[in-house]
């Protein structure tokens, strides 16, 4: 597998914000530190992350990029701490946003 | 089974050097077919019901294409529509087909049947208001495919090299696995038949959306590379200009559950199951793919079946599709090798799957899984049946072209 296992987490590249759940985690749960990713000291989680879901693995403030596979895949749209579940409800995709272009660049 | 084990082995014995050929049907126009179908294409809707009857009642190896498409679509949709039936009737795949019509549809049945015969294959019309309404078309209908089936079976399965296939790789119901487990290994068996000299095509231009970047680099020349931007604009623009956005369709609600968050998480996910070769071009909807090796992209949208069947009809004689949660859909004209790289879903379904790549996710390398996904290649190639087919899953749907008016606003950018 492309990518660093680090626990029960899969980190595709070392720029990435955000790695991959390769279980059912519960809150409580940590991810060690691990050279060679973001992640330089353990993480607890505060909260569960389905299997496949994604756990930030540092501070990634609202409005900011969130990176997996070394690539932009959305912006935070609320303040993200380290070991929370990241998705549709603190991330957003920047790409194909008419909603975006017809309320001038504001969200609805 | 076990003599044809031996027979196998006799084989590879007999031929030494190879390891990437297999036995194919040699067509008069020079592709070899994995298959070696006679296809039952009804030209409209009103032809389809029929066609599946037909299929239905001529037997093994008869199988009929039903789809949704007008008597009367409007262009570009008759076009594209005429582009689907005229290249289905001409993959490898088929060894004869049979053109059903109502016989008032502006596309005509011997349109299509001229695609067939120009292939050098045998095929016959069937107009249902002609021969007298359905009841004597299904009587005749299956005297005409049980006919053409026995002008098939004087076919013979000859030896043939993997730089005579072209892949069609898709995937279908992505979950996070998709991108690191599934299209990763799907990948690395393109690129496995691309070194040996085939063809490789991957589609679902939405899913480009977010990785284009990555696509464009790889590009081999300036005018692949600007088709695709602009192509991949064009999809963009579509949700731009009707003021939505793609959220809650792109990624879909099944993709979210499985960890999906954005359109571009998906892409970058989805874009690895074309493996790392250079994009030699990008074709449109059901448009030739060129054999001759190497990687090139469709011009798809993202609904799975209908994508299939353009790469189908571009002459894909074989296809890979990886699922995530668990997709079960196969093909009438190609085999369909499903390969899930999630655990879960191989547990649950596994006489839906044809090839376990979620040992990625416990250390098996993708390109070790590629090598499996390859060698599956071939001996589907060789007649193995893949899990769709034995389960008599043949999903078939034309994408209907829309007017660009009612997209863009009247103008084509």
């Amino acid at each position: 597998m492309k990518g660093t296992v680090v626990g029960d987490v899969l980190v595709m590249d070392p720029g990435d914000a955000v790695a991959t759940a390769l279980d059912d985690l519960a809150a409580g749960e940590t991810v060690p530190a691990a050279d060679g990713t973001p992640v330089d000291e353990g993480i607890e989680l505060p909260e569960a992350v389905p299997f496949g879901h994604k756990v930030a693995l540092r501070r990634i403030d609202a409005g900011g990029v969130v990176r997996k596979y070394g690539e932009v895949i959305g912006r935070a749209t609320v303040a993200i701490d380290p070991g929370e579940w990241v998705h549709t409800h603190n991330c957003e995709s920047t790409r194909g946003r008419g909603d975006l272009d017809v309320s001038g660049g504001e969200r609805a | 089974m076990k003599l044809r084990v031996e027979a196998n082995i006799f084989r590879s014995a007999a031929r030494g050097q190879s390891m990437d050929d297999f036995e194919g049907y040699r067509r008069p126009d020079g592709t070899v077919g994995v298959r070696n179908r006679v296809a039952v294409l009804p030209v409209s809707v009103t032809a389809s019901s029929l066609a599946e009857r037909i299929a239905a009642d001529a037997g093994d190896g008869v199988a009929a294409t039903p789809h949704g498409m007008g008597a009367n679509q409007p262009e570009p949709a008759r076009t594209q529509t005429r582009r689907v039936l005229r290249g289905i009737g001409r993959n490898p795949n088929v060894g004869a087909a049979l053109v059903v019509a109502l016989g008032t549809e502006a596309l005509g049945a011997d349109d299509v049947a001229d695609a067939v015969a120009d292939a050098g294959r045998p095929v016959e019309t069937l107009r249902i208001r002609e021969v007298g309404g359905t009841a004597a078309a299904i009587d005749h209908g299956v005297d005409l495919a049980r006919s053409l089936r026995a002008d098939a079976d004087g076919a013979r399965r000859e030896p043939a090299d993997a730089s005579e296939l072209i892949f069609g790789v898709e995937c279908g119901g992505s979950d996070a696995t998709s991108g690191i487990a599934a299209n990763p290994a799907v990948g690395a068996a393109c690129d496995r038949l691309v070194d040996a000299g085939g063809t490789a095509c991957f589609s679902e231009t939405p899913e480009f959306i977010g990785a284009e970047h990555i696509l464009a680099d790889r590009c081999v020349d300036a005018e692949t590379r600007e088709r695709l931007l602009d192509r991949v604009e064009e999809r963009e623009d579509m949700a731009r200009r009707m003021g939505v956005d793609l959220r809650g369709a792109q990624p879909t609600p099944g993709n979210q559950e499985g960890g999906l968050t954005t359109i571009e998480e998906k892409s970058l996910g989805a874009i690895a199951k074309g493996g790392t070769s250079p994009i030699r071009g990008m074709v449109d909807y059901a448009e030739p793919l060129p054999a001759g090796g190497g990687l090139v992209l469709m011009d798809t949208p993202g609904y799975d079946v209908e994508s299939v069947v353009g790469k189908v009809a571009g002459g894909a004689q074989i296809v890979a599709f990886t699922t995530g949660r668990g997709s079960t859909t196969g093909n009438p004209i190609a085999p369909v090798i499903k390969v899930t790289g999630n655990p879960k879903t191989w547990a649950r379904m596994a006489n839906n799957i044809d090839v376990n790549a979620s040992t990625v996710v416990e250390g098996e390398s993708p390109s070790s899984v590629g090598e499996r996904i390859y060698r599956t290649v071939l001996d589907v190639a060789d007649g193995r049946r893949t899990e769709a087919e034995r389960r008599g899953l043949a999903e078939f749907a034309i994408n209907e072209l829309q007017a660009r008016a009612t997209t863009t606003g009247g103008e084509r950018p």
